[in-house]
């Protein structure tokens, strides 16, 4: 056994530190193009930004995460996150992403707080999106943390502590940003995210041949779990898989790594390739992801308390160094996901709150100080609350999501709508927040027989209600009110050019 | 075809796309097929035709509510 808990933290350890050097000697070799990155001139191409984008699903939320529900609830999460990513999100890449591409090459914007203070001529606007969007980060990052202590405690059988993969992750999610700067994430991000694709296959590869092949596996899920094999029941009902996939779609496009990278393409080229290849790239993450987890409560395998089912079943079916090899790249590929959320964060924290509201002299080189410094900050908070375990990670992730959610229709309404207004904009984004806020936080209780602030309202998901009372708002403020002489009404409409 | 009929076209398209995304007709299914769910295969088969629409749609129709006077 102590062998084998040498093997597995050497392997994980080895490679979180090749994965940094790796980030340091990426950044050095391309430091021109990173620079350009930092600043967010408009020069990502189509491979860097399908795999910066890709990496994002390499998180805690989709590959711990969603092999530990399908373990639980069974497969039937494979459609909810293929119908969300691969094709509700594609559509909002181009409604979303293609629209704020247009828009911000033609004004020079680099956040969406940027872009919307600009269009309605109102700093407060700019800093409450900004403000929402770090506060949604927040449980994100935190998420990662807890993906991580959870997957080393599943990995080394309990004898690591939770508190240290999580402490681990921390530490090198700062010195990643510190030491190789905020820049060389992206392009270690695509190294990544084709390392975890194909040991992702090798994975379920591995353990179909040591298990006696998928049909066996399924033969023993018929016999084991077999409401797994059947389409829906138990948590999945029509009502669940639609809302969860329409508030997580919504919600990654309000995402800070992810709406960022609407801005920075090099050309609308590069969002077209991007576009079409991404459902195929779903799938070939998610089903042999998801799958694992469910030949594993097939297989009957124990996953100990507070532990990701994902490297109890590698232990079992495949060599010790694999399974570590697996969790490692996982890790890795987390920490630079995380990495490219507090690159964002911090970008959306130094241009939107500090520079408006505290110092508009700040110069480049402070300014890049004090990012570090709220990286390092933030993560530390995360880390902090992360200890606490909130809740699985499903659930943090999803509440997160939702947050981020509230924000989108009043954004698609502003982006296509020249007549929404200011009021109607505070009205849609803090009405939305407001309502999501209080399901969140405030605990359920009944009024003659209904209950209120409960998890749904009529079997639907009150994230979903949320999204329609901030659409409603914005709308319904909008017509009632007229705009403020410092708002630009055609500024998302005139003078956008294709390539 | 006029212009708006065309836009109309490519929203039904989608919503298609979006919808059937979930195989709602195999519901409660167990049926197996090759070591996997059938109504998993339906997903596999239906984001690869996703994928070949969207490019479609990429190269010809692009820009369309977008940018004025667009494809």
């Amino acid at each position: 056994m102590v062998s084998a808990l040498g093997i597995q933290l050497g392997v994980v350890g080895a490679y979180l530190l090749v994965a940094l050097a790796v980030g340091l000697l990426a950044y050095r070799l391309t430091s021109r193009d990173a620079e350009d990155y930092y600043l967010a001139g408009r020069s990502i191409g189509t491979v860097v930004l399908l795999f910066t984008t890709f990496a994002t699903l390499l998180s805690a939320f989709t590959f711990f995460g969603g092999p530990d529900l399908a373990y639980r609830a069974g497969p039937e999460w494979i459609l909810v996150m293929g119908v969300m990513d691969g094709v509700l999100f594609a559509l909002l890449w181009y409604v979303v992403g293609y629209k704020q591409w247009l828009v911000g090459k033609a004004h020079g914007y680099v956040t969406l707080g940027e872009m919307l203070g600009d269009r309605f001529g109102s700093k407060r606007l700019r800093a409450l999106v900004a403000g929402i969007s770090l506060f949604w980060l927040f449980p994100y990052v935190m998420l990662q943390q807890m993906g991580a202590g959870e997957a080393i405690v599943g990995l080394t059988n309990g004898i690591v502590p939770y508190w240290a993969g999580a402490a681990g992750i921390t530490v090198f999610m700062i010195a990643y940003v510190v030491i190789a700067g905020l820049r060389g994430v992206a392009w270690t991000d695509t190294l990544q995210g084709l390392f975890m694709l194909g040991v992702v296959w090798l994975a379920v590869g591995w353990v179909a041949t040591a298990a006696g092949g998928p049909s066996a596996l399924s033969n023993a899920l018929a016999t084991n779990k077999p409401e797994f094999l059947a389409l829906g029941g138990g948590l999945y009902s029509p009502q669940f898989i639609i809302s969860t996939a329409i508030t997580i779609a919504f919600g990654v496009a309000m995402f800070p790594q992810i709406n960022q990278r609407f801005f920075v393409a090099k050309s609308g080229a590069v969002l077209k390739r991007s576009f079409a290849l991404w459902p195929v790239l779903v799938v070939l993450l998610f089903v042999p992801a998801f799958i694992l987890g469910t030949w594993a409560a097939g297989l009957g395998i124990s996953v100990p308390e507070g532990a990701n089912v994902l490297p109890v079943l590698l232990n079992e079916y495949t060599p010790v160094w694999f399974a570590a090899l697996v969790v490692a790249g996982a890790m890795a590929a987390m920490m630079s996901s995380s990495d490219s959320m507090l690159l964002s964060g911090s970008s959306y924290f130094t241009r939107d709150l500090y520079r408006p509201f505290v110092d508009a002299s700040l110069s480049d080189a402070r300014e890049a100080w004090i990012a570090r410094i709220g990286v390092a900050l933030f993560a530390t908070l995360t880390f902090v609350a992360s200890l606490f375990r909130p809740g699985t990670l499903i659930e943090v992730g999803d509440t997160a999501f939702g947050g981020f959610a509230q924000m989108a229709l009043p954004v698609i309404i502003a982006l296509y709508w020249a007549r929404t207004t200011r009021s109607g904009m505070f009205a849609g984004i803090v009405g939305g927040q407001l309502f999501y806020l209080a399901h969140v936080f405030v605990p359920a209780f009944e009024i003659a027989g209904i209950t209120v602030l409960g998890g749904t309202y009529l079997t639907w998901d009150f994230a979903l209600w949320g999204m329609v009372l901030s659409a409603l708002l914005t709308l319904g403020v909008s017509s009632l009110t007229a705009a403020a002489p410092e708002e630009n009404q055609s500024r998302f409409s005139e003078g956008l050019r294709a390539d | 075809m006029t212009r708006t009929s065309i836009d109309y076209l490519w929203i039904v398209t989608f919503a298609i796309l979006v919808t059937f995304a979930v195989p709602w007709f195999l519901w409660g299914d167990s049926r197996v097929f090759a070591g996997l769910p059938l109504w998993l295969w339906w997903h596999i088969g239906w984001m690869v035709l996703a994928a070949v629409v969207f490019h479609l749609f990429t190269r010809r129709a692009w820009d369309r509510g977008i940018v004025e006077g667009g494809r």
